[in-house]
């Protein structure tokens, strides 16, 4: 099976244009170096809710990420193999991501991770304020995702978290039917709903953070049509009003494929790809971000083999198997090689330490290593 | 308690004939690990109602085991004897409750990282089981249909695109009286082959008239349990507590009484159709993902030697709250988006019923419904190839089987 999948890798990309090798390139971190902007700033996107090789980087499910493939790609170095060892569960596996560790937390509870969060590092490290590090996420669970319960770092160490959803409801005094496909929420276990958060803190980031009125927030929320997208106004405004040095989205339309719908899951790919190159365009034309951001976009882990027997293909992510564990990473920014492809697996915890060395920051408790070819 | 343990008083809550299946393999079963056991006692414990082909396979097993050496038992259960297991685990009811005992295991085995040695137990477990139990092909070959596109327009995609390395892609195929010409087909190999539960007719929709020579489950006569499910969905999650844990292991317990299904004498099929409702995610609200989850179920548990699945588009995408409220009668359906869905249904059909033994003479027709498109794969079907021949439904399946 490992071989299988090793030989599909090499498979992967090739109908792209101009794409190298990356193992052909002599490494040259002291000329790449040189081209870091010093005010450097990162913005992390999972690629969420589970996405496969074959519907996103794989030669037949290109087609479903246009946008990426012309406008991110051949900008961008691209890790083929990105190995995700934990807990495949989303907020488990995002908060693993985010602390560098194979988080065991339960994936349905708001709980905090175990471990210190990138946040938390570069925060400390670096003696930065609460509003340089901001993560956007989905609403279950994800409110706990900013910072740990670790002894040596906790509340009010980490980055400030802004869930859309929750400040979508607490902007309506009343749920209107107009704003319901906002509002999607947990399609792993569809039935639970957390807690909402306190509206009047909820409405005073709309209004001092954001500064955005309630009235203004839900026109715009009107034209939208998921909540992705909702993430996404909301980032705009943050890189707006805010300009954080980290900012971390997570992405979870896709994850939409456990209702078992094989076109809804695809239309959450090809939603999350145009988000994706939206995004990039927007970093590149605001001038807090232009030319000193890095992007990394990464799923935070695939879904179920046809071939499994376990599973049921696409519609979860139950096995374990490789095509489950086995996702991808692009990296595009100054200093990021263009149009490289890197066949050697590297892990879902080794984000973190890339990150630190990025950044320049300690990630002590991390266990991942750095992706040499990214610092 | 350890399996060790073991004693024939322990299965006193066992339906009838369980309770005589695990009395009667105590010897075996109380060589194996708890990492293990519970897994089969879950199978054991259903057996009262379970179709003929899984009772087989099941017996098979149990005397399999049985024959074991203690040197061959050690070998081929010590990767699970190497799983720790917590002293919360242990102390589940697992011989009551060996489905929560399982849940809980799989909890258990992510969060301390033995999911990965688990899995290669498991693998080494089954391929062994797979290798001394095999199953005998059926007695003629198998053969599955899967019907796509009902209500559709024109489709300006290609469809099959995953199939058609596999088989001969008909372009000119004559739709005129194609879901009878189908029922027919597959009524006279239930006629000609009559097993029980041995040819099956799925439909997403309301059914076809069918004779009742093939077993026919449809997501349109489900409507009813399907109301009352989401009511009880409802009525769950206000309670204080519930959880999505808690929630799942309360729908695992229903029984088709809990949602006021009237008996039918056959609790075979009528557990089989709760447990589509209540274990498969999306069914009670996609048709299209009923009629995928069903084929599957089917195919992995009865082993049909014929199985006919047509689906029909299932209702636009809402949020999950209106989904779950009270079910309408005319819904918006999704043609398009539901005929993709299908597209993919179809494919997983028949990956699913190449899993099952006779693969290598099986035979599978998808058609999309009402037009000319059809694609047939089977050992008189070159792979790959495209055909222009005019043929209708009939035709084609001569040329097929």
């Amino acid at each position: 099976m490992s071989w299988r999948l090793s030989s599909n890798r090499r498979e992967f990309l090739r109908s792209a244009a101009g794409l190298t090798l990356g193992s052909a390139l002599l490494r040259s971190s002291f000329a790449r170096a040189a081209n870091v902007p010093r005010k450097k700033k990162v913005v992390v996107v999972t690629f969420g809710g589970g996405a496969r090789d074959q519907e996103t980087f794989s030669p037949e499910g290109q087609e479903n990420i246009p946008n990426m493939m012309r406008d991110l790609l051949p900008r961008a170095t691209f890790f083929t193999q990105v190995v995700n060892r934990g807990i495949l569960g989303h907020y488990v596996a995002t908060a693993s991501l985010a602390t560098g560790v194979y988080e065991t937390i339960n994936n349905f509870a708001a709980l905090p991770p175990a471990n210190p969060t990138v946040f938390e590092y570069y925060r400390k490290d670096l003696r930065r304020p609460s509003s340089d590090a901001w993560v956007v996420a989905p609403s279950n669970g994800f409110n706990r995702i900013g910072e740990s319960n670790h002894r040596s770092y906790g509340e009010g160490t980490g980055a400030r978290v802004i869930l859309p959803k929750f400040l979508l409801k607490a902007a309506m005094s009343d749920r209107g039917a107009d704003y319901e496909h906002l509002l999607r929420d947990n399609y792993e276990n569809p039935y639970y709903t957390p807690e909402l958060g306190n509206r009047e803190f909820e409405l005073q980031q709309l209004e001092m953070i954001l500064k955005l009125s309630a009235a203004d927030f839900k026109a715009h929320a009107k034209t939208l049509s998921s909540p992705d997208e909702l993430s996404l106004y909301i980032v705009r405004q943050l890189i707006r009003q805010v300009a954080p040095s980290i900012l971390w989205i997570t992405m979870h339309d896709i994850d939409v494929a456990h209702a078992g719908a094989y076109s809804l899951y695809i239309e959450g790919i090809q939603r999350t790809d145009r988000l994706c190159a939206e995004l990039w365009k927007l970093l590149e034309n605001e001038p807090e971000y232009s030319g000193k951001t890095t992007l990394l976009v990464l799923p935070d882990f695939g879904r179920d083999a046809d071939d499994d027997a376990g599973g049921n293909g696409f519609q979860h992510h139950r096995t374990g198997d490789l095509a489950a564990r086995t996702t991808w990473l692009m990296a595009i920014g100054p200093g990021i090689r263009e149009g490289i492809v890197y066949d050697r697996a590297v892990e879902s915890i080794d984000l973190v330490p890339t990150l630190g060395a990025m950044l320049r920051f300690s990630p002590s408790f991390a266990q991942g290593k750095p992706i040499s070819e990214l610092v | 308690m350890l399996p060790r343990d073991l004693q024939p008083e322990h299965f006193r809550a066992y339906p009838s004939e369980a309770r005589k299946l695990a009395t009667e393999s105590i010897p075996a079963l109380r060589r194996l690990p708890l990492s293990f056991l519970p897994n089969l006692l879950r199978e054991i414990i259903e057996y009262d109602f379970k179709f003929p082909a899984e009772r087989a396979a099941l017996i098979k097993e149990l005397t399999s085991l049985g024959a074991l050496s203690d040197a061959q038992v050690a070998d081929l259960f010590g990767g699970f004897s190497r799983i720790t297991l917590s002293t919360q685990l242990e102390n589940v009811d697992w011989v009551n409750s060996p489905a929560q005992f399982v849940e809980q295991l799989s909890g258990h085995l992510w969060t301390t990282h033995q999911l990965d040695a688990f899995r290669i137990a498991a693998t080494k477990y089954a391929d062994r089981m797979n290798a001394a139990v095999a199953a005998e092909p059926p007695p003629i070959p198998r053969l599955g249909i899967s019907i796509i596109g009902q209500g559709a327009g024109s489709f300006d995609g290609p469809l099959f695109r995953k199939l058609r390395p596999y088989g001969t892609y008909f372009s000119r195929v004559k739709p005129d009286n194609g879901l009878s010409l189908l029922l027919d087909a597959v009524t006279a190999r239930a006629k000609g082959h009559p097993v029980p539960y041995g040819h099956w007719y799925i439909d997403g929709g309301e059914p076809a008239v069918n004779d009742s020579t093939l077993t026919c489950i449809s997501y349109g006569a489900l409507k009813p349990t399907r109301a009352a499910l989401l009511a009880r969905i409802r009525s769950e999650i206000e309670r204080p507590g519930m959880g999505p844990e808690a929630l799942r292991s309360t729908m695992a317990q229903l029984r088709p009484a809990d949602l006021g299904v009237h008996s039918t004498g056959n609790d075979v099929l009528e557990r089989f159709q709760l447990k589509l409702l209540t274990e498969g995610s999306g069914t009670q609200l996609f048709s299209t993902s009923f009629a995928q989850w069903a084929a599957r179920e089917v195919l992995r548990r009865a082993q049909p030697f014929t199985l006919l699945v047509r689906f029909a588009p299932r209702q636009r995408q809402k949020p999950m709250n209106e989904l779950l409220a009270a079910m309408e009668n005319q819904p918006e359906t999704d043609s398009a988006g539901s005929l993709v869905d299908e597209d993919m249904g179809a494919y997983y059909n028949w990956l699913n019923q190449q899993r099952l033994p006779g693969a290598e003479k099986s035979c599978f027709l998808v058609w999309f419904e009402d037009h000319n498109s059809a694609l047939a794969i089977g050992p008189s079907m070159p792979r790959g190839t495209k055909s222009d021949s005019e043929a209708d439904l009939g035709r084609l399946f001569t040329w097929l089987l």
